[in-house]
């Protein structure tokens, strides 16, 4: 990890953090993956072909044809325009989770790496127990309990991917705690907010930054799976994992609706991986050595 | 080394109960209990008081918790809501099936993942380097359910080999649950593969660029010793951490993967009572699932204190 020692301005650190992602294959790569995907959604509605909601009765399951790329679904509507759409709700809802769980998961992780001790050892036996519990065995809990809104997936997907967050930022804590720059700041009577936000947090960011891509990537698995089960969005919203979960039925005759959604999915996914592989090796992180929690 | 295993034993021990203290307190928190839950409609006035006694309800939530995990203790889960039948009966032969899944899946997965992992660390950006990390990319990013509708697709639909769904009843002796088991067993071994492969290969090219291969290196020792005697049983001791959190995983993984093939697992038996807001059948899968976690995770850190020269010698020197 790089002591980051001198505070150059954030801007210019971005955008050569950009360059160094973009001189890379895989980075430019997943990039244009990811950047496509969120275009698609912000503006999909105005490219697709056809409206992805428009059902017809004359075009049940019909083949790829020039006029449907993918063919059609089980209600007549055009595969091809609901897999541009099919990553909306995920991209939105994920978007918006990633980032509160990265930063509240970040925040804890430096304070009790900070603090240590006792009151560090407890925290970490409930996070440890946290963890134990299978992710949809907690999520399923709640949705069941709550129903499957907006205001339900985004605090439940933050809080419960926050909590493995709260490790990996106390593990880089631990590293730079003992230095002495940090010493010194304890030693001018700095708060403890204050040596997290200026001394701790400018080293603790890049783990943070690579993290929280992956985090990324992982929430939409999860999201996406539970689509499929039926716990995620609600019909008629595209959305890869429903698509997935509808169209196999009628996978042995008409199996372009579940490769089109399956090649959604998976091309966002990708891209989010490759660009958290390009981002790890550009701020020095080696990625591989964090197993899936 | 005695007292670093009784330590770690004792913070394992203090995790399950932490986590059975989560998941009473989270069913006490969320509204309704499980008699609303089983009444649905008509759960008010007389019937739901009549419920409340019946499941004993009434007591207060410490000592319900008490009466809960001295029954886990000695192997009583409680009764499913409508009282039939005992959750350990029910949950006994789910948890087997899932086991064989499970452990097929590792038995395989473990040995090609340590095997493709070396590979592409010692021929590093060479062309089977790159197959191996595309397929781990490749493999990472597709979810389960994803990769499972895939191969039904493939192998059951177009080349008709595999049965694409388990029709096995759930108290089956083992041998019914072939060739259908192959297909899921596929699926998870090919996700397991691909996040251990990840840390072998990063962990080996580490232990090749250090400071010990290298002087072995220089003193002319053969590259294959090199390899065997000095790299692989260093760079293999931070893997058993990672199986053992990938096979943890493997039980959160499992829930998708059953509901796709039909399978009768505890991961279908966990949706199944989760949908049917049954929460005595729920409490009694997390907890055992929980235990299972902790216990896996225990195992590999009580293993790499034993494999590890330095924590083995760590407190012996002192007496």
């Amino acid at each position: 990890m790089v002591i980051v020692e001198k505070k150059h301005s954030n801007s210019m650190r971005l955008i050569s953090l950009l360059i160094d992602i973009t001189s890379r294959p895989s980075g430019v790569i997943g990039l244009s993956l990811v950047t496509f995907h969120v275009l698609m959604a912000i503006f999909g509605t105005q490219l697709t072909p056809y409206d992805y909601k428009e059902v017809n009765a004359n075009l049940m399951l019909q083949g790829p044809s020039t006029a449907h790329w993918f063919g059609t679904d089980h209600l007549g509507r055009d595969t091809f325009s609901r897999t541009l759409l099919g990553g909306r709700e995920a991209i939105l809802i994920t978007g918006i989770a990633t980032p509160i769980a990265v930063m509240w998961g970040g925040f804890v992780g430096m304070f009790f790496g900070l603090v240590g001790g006792r009151l560090d050892e407890v925290l970490m036996r409930v996070v440890d127990a946290f963890l134990s519990l299978p992710w949809i065995l907690k999520m399923l809990v709640l949705i069941v309990t709550f129903g499957t809104g907006i205001g339900v997936l985004i605090p439940t997907l933050a809080f419960f991917y926050g909590i493995p967050v709260i490790r990996v930022s106390r593990a880089a804590t631990h590293d730079i705690v003992a230095r002495d720059f940090v010493q010194a700041a304890r030693a001018r009577g700095h708060s403890r907010i204050t040596i997290m936000r200026l001394e701790l947090f400018p080293n603790v960011r890049d783990a943070l930054l690579v993290e929280g891509a992956m985090r990324w990537s992982w929430m939409l698995l999860a999201f996406s799976s539970l689509s499929f089960l039926g716990f995620g969005v609600s019909p008629p919203t595209p959305d890869w994992g429903l698509m997935i979960a509808d169209a196999r039925g009628f996978m042995s005759f008409a199996p372009s609706g579940v490769i089109a959604p399956v090649l959604g999915l998976s091309s966002l996914i990708i891209g989010i991986n490759l660009t958290a592989d390009a981002l790890a090796k550009a701020l020095g992180i080696d990625r591989a050595q964090k197993a899936p929690v | 080394m005695l007292q670093m295993i009784s330590r770690r034993l004792f913070l394992g021990i203090i995790t399950v109960f932490l986590v059975s203290v989560i998941i009473f307190t989270g069913v006490e928190i969320l509204p309704g209990d499980a008699c609303t839950a089983f009444l649905e409609r008509d759960a008010h006035g007389k019937l739901l008081e009549n419920c409340r006694i019946e499941q004993g309800l009434n007591a207060p939530a410490i000592s319900r918790y008490v009466d809960w995990v001295s029954g886990a203790l000695v192997g009583d889960l409680g009764t499913t809501l409508n009282g039939q039948k005992k959750i350990i009966d029910l949950v006994g032969f789910r948890l087997r099936n899932t086991l064989l899944l499970a452990s097929m899946a590792t038995l395989i997965g473990v040995p090609l993942a340590l095997f493709l992992g070396v590979v592409a660390a010692l021929w590093r950006d060479r062309a089977a380097d790159l197959t191996i990390s595309t397929f781990t990319i490749g493999a990472m990013s597709i979810p389960e359910f994803v990769l499972a509708t895939l191969l039904i697709l493939v192998f059951s639909i177009w080349l008709g080999w595999i049965p694409g769904i388990v029709l096995t009843s759930y108290d089956a002796p083992l041998g019914e649950f072939f060739p259908a088991i192959f297909l899921p067993v596929i699926v998870l071994t090919l996700v397991m593969t691909a996040h251990i492969l990840r840390t072998v290969r990063s962990s080996v090219i580490e232990a090749m660029a250090s400071d010990y291969a290298q002087m072995a290196t220089l003193k002319g020792v053969p590259y294959w010793r090199i390899v065997f005697r000095h790299v692989l049983p260093n760079a293999l001791l931070p893997v058993i951490n990672v199986v053992a959190l990938t096979i943890a995983w493997l039980l959160g993984g499992v829930v998708v993967i059953e509901s796709v093939f039909n399978y009768p697992g505890l991961g279908r038996m966990m949706i199944d009572s989760i949908s049917d807001r049954d929460l005595p059948v729920t409490q009694a899968i997390a907890l055992i699932i929980a235990s299972v976690y902790v216990a896996v995770n225990l195992t590999a850190d009580i293993l790499t204190m034993m494999a590890n020269p330095r924590l083995r010698t760590l407190h012996t020197r002192r007496r």
